[in-house]
């Protein structure tokens, strides 16, 4: 998609009135060798006069990103620091990679790597073959009933991630949740689930996919409406059945939509869902080994540790990391199929 | 052969009702929960249907109903002004980069995207708003970090960049100046698209918490989503809110923890829930308009 951006500007460049004056140069008959440096400066300036208009409607939006996104990239630093808040950040006194040789010490750096790069795994794979397989079979539904599904799939991408944490307590509440209910009207002993780690992996999943796969659906699905139906024709012609269909033009078709998204959350690797695995085990002690990915870990570190340098050499670690992750997934997918890249 | 053909397609529709149900009945159960009895709470636990009905739960959160709609005034607020604000600097930036005859277009997309890449992460955006913006318990701290998303200015721009050429070019020859073209030729022209990404903002903006979390502690300034936060992390929010208890002198004891607890969920979540969903296409378009190639 970045790809557009760059050909839009560099190849099908539109003569405008006035830019053929920019082409030769204000000053045509200024030998151009004896004042190069000059006439460069110059023709500079007059192209940013006559683009000066555009720019400056640009401007508000460039400067906001400056303040919100670069600024804030010289505050990394803070990560080589014992941060003080009296001290402030300049003031506060370096200490090389004190906190990266602290936080790679303990097993924590593992931990929430693991299992940030484990789940977003386990997302990306159940995620994308359910909404892939829940799109093809809607296809096959008519449509008035289709759109009833649709919605109903899509309701809880309207939620919060703090109310879905309501519903999930409503089920899993140790004294009056539905399940333990459920369990003890059964027979069976209730569950600690807020106290209890091993189960959460299965949960996270099933919830993260309750959320997201209605509109993961509906992604694919509005993919498949757009494939050409003669394709289906055809093949309904030569006596193909619905499965040779899905097989052999809904997926081929689907694969480069499929592909984009798939490097987008290969990208997002090292970016955990905070809400999801913050809210959902209602933030508890208990379950950090395996519900504690890097996103927690920072704001915890932050907001209730207090460990500042800490929070920020991790947050280093992950934006370093993740931008690693996105040029290689990209670079790969260059190399196989340059059509499919982002840029 | 067609009767073989019918069972598949029964066998379908079943499948799409149980998936269904699995995706609304959990809210179901919130509502059961929030318009239960107490007492029948505590004796049956959360169950789909409840033995005793009671609103005792709502009336509580009624009665005194300030903390609630004070944080639908914030939230409201935040939303219409970060909407507003957020949806003409994506489209003035969005704009400037779809003129493939601007000549700094490459290096402002580079600049806007890279954003999107790599970030200084959480502690530097934290120290510049509490340390050097100040803006710790300001609704500015709700509105600005999520201003302007790189991702809506690619969906505006894969909109603007359909937009021909020539309308420009013919304004620019009765002599208008680029400001005046992009305000009464290019907006106008872009409604549609204006009416897709200003509910997506909307929508982010509503269900905002994260911003909320780390820079609201004034009572007076909490959103919805952080009302809730705190609420699903302790009940005790709701009853050491001295508004709900002085006012109405109530007897901790009886006061419907669990039931209120999902009420206020209800009340809080409810309304959006209702809405949103009558816009349902639109959250599909923004994402395959610009974005995907295509």
């Amino acid at each position: 998609m970045l790809k557009r951006v760059t050909m839009a500007s560099g190849t099908e460049h539109v003569p405008v009135p006035g830019a053929g004056l920019a082409e030769q140069g204000p000053y045509p008959d200024s030998p151009r060798g004896t004042q190069k440096k000059k006439s460069w400066f110059r023709r500079e300036l007059h192209h940013f006069r006559n683009n000066r208009e555009l720019f400056l409607l640009s401007l508000p939006g460039i400067l906001y990103k400056l303040i919100f996104a670069y600024i804030p990239m010289i505050g990394l630093i803070i990560a080589f620091k014992n941060y003080r808040y009296d001290l402030g950040m300049f003031g506060s006194k370096w200490v090389g990679l004190d906190n990266f040789r602290y936080l790679f010490a303990t097993d924590t750096a593992w931990r929430i790597t693991r299992n940030t790069v484990l789940y977003n795994t386990a997302y990306i794979l159940v995620g994308t073959s359910a909404a892939l397989l829940l799109a093809i079979l809607l296809n096959e539904i008519k449509a008035k009933w289709s759109k009833f599904y649709q919605t109903a799939l899509f309701l809880p991408h309207f939620l919060s991630w703090v109310l879905v944490g309501y519903v999930a307590y409503a089920f899993l509440n140790h004294s009056d949740g539905f399940i333990n209910r459920t369990l003890e009207s059964l027979g069976f002993d209730p569950v600690s689930w807020y106290q209890t780690a091993a189960p959460w992996p299965f949960i996270l999943i099933l919830v993260q996919l309750w959320k997201v796969v209605g509109f993961n659906t509906l992604i694919y699905f509005a993919g498949i409406m757009g494939i050409n139906s003669e394709y289906y024709e055809a093949a309904r012609i030569d006596g193909a059945t619905k499965w040779q269909m899905a097989i052999k033009i809904t997926i081929p078709q689907l694969a480069p939509l499929v592909i984009i998204m798939l490097i987008l959350s290969i990208g997002n690797m090292f970016r955990g869902d905070f809400g999801l695995h913050y809210f959902i085990p209602n933030n508890s002690g208990f379950l950090y080994g395996s519900t504690d990915i890097i996103d927690t870990y920072v704001y915890r570190a932050l907001r209730e540790v207090g460990n500042v340098s800490m929070s920020a050499a991790t947050g280093f670690y992950q934006s370093v990391v993740g931008l690693v992750l996105v040029l290689t997934a990209n670079g790969i997918v260059k190399k196989i199929n340059p059509d499919h890249s982002m840029w | 052969m067609p009767k073989k053909f019918e069972i598949s397609k029964v066998l379908l529709n079943l499948l799409f009702i149980l998936l269904s149900l699995a995706v609304i009945l959990p809210f179901l159960l919130v509502i059961a929960v929030s318009l239960t009895d107490e007492k029948s709470l505590t004796q049956n636990g959360y169950q789909f249907i409840p033995e005793t009905v009671s609103l005792d739960a709502y009336r509580y959160l009624l009665d005194s109903p300030d903390v609630l709609f004070r944080a639908y005034g914030v939230t409201i607020t935040v939303t219409v002004v970060g909407a507003l604000l957020g949806l003409l600097l994506t489209a003035m930036t969005a704009y400037v980069i779809s003129r493939p005859d601007y000549r700094y277009n490459r290096p402002t997309t580079f600049y806007v995207f890279f954003t999107m890449l790599f970030s200084g992460g959480l502690v530097p955006s934290y120290i510049l708003i509490t340390q050097y913006l100040h803006l710790k318990d300001s609704l500015f701290a709700l509105i600005l970090p999520i201003l302007l998303s790189p991702f809506n200015i690619m969906v505006m721009k894969g909109f603007m960049s359909k937009i021909p050429l020539e309308i420009i070019e013919s304004a620019k020859i009765d002599g208008a100046r680029e400001f005046r073209i992009f305000f009464r030729i290019i907006l106008p022209l872009s409604t549609p698209a204006l009416a897709t990404l200003g509910l997506l903002i909307s929508f982010s903006y509503w269900n905002e918490w994260f911003n909320a979390m780390l820079y609201i502690d004034d009572p007076n300034k909490v959103p919805l989503q952080l009302l809730l936060v705190r609420t699903l992390n302790s009940i005790e929010f709701l009853t050491s809110n001295s508004e709900f208890t002085q006012a109405l002198g109530i007897d901790l004891s009886s006061f419907p923890n669990n039931s209120a607890r999902m009420a206020i969920a209800v009340l809080a979540g409810g309304p959006m829930l209702v809405i949103f969903p009558f816009f349902q296409r639109f959250f599909v378009k923004g994402l395959t308009v610009g974005s995907l190639k295509g």
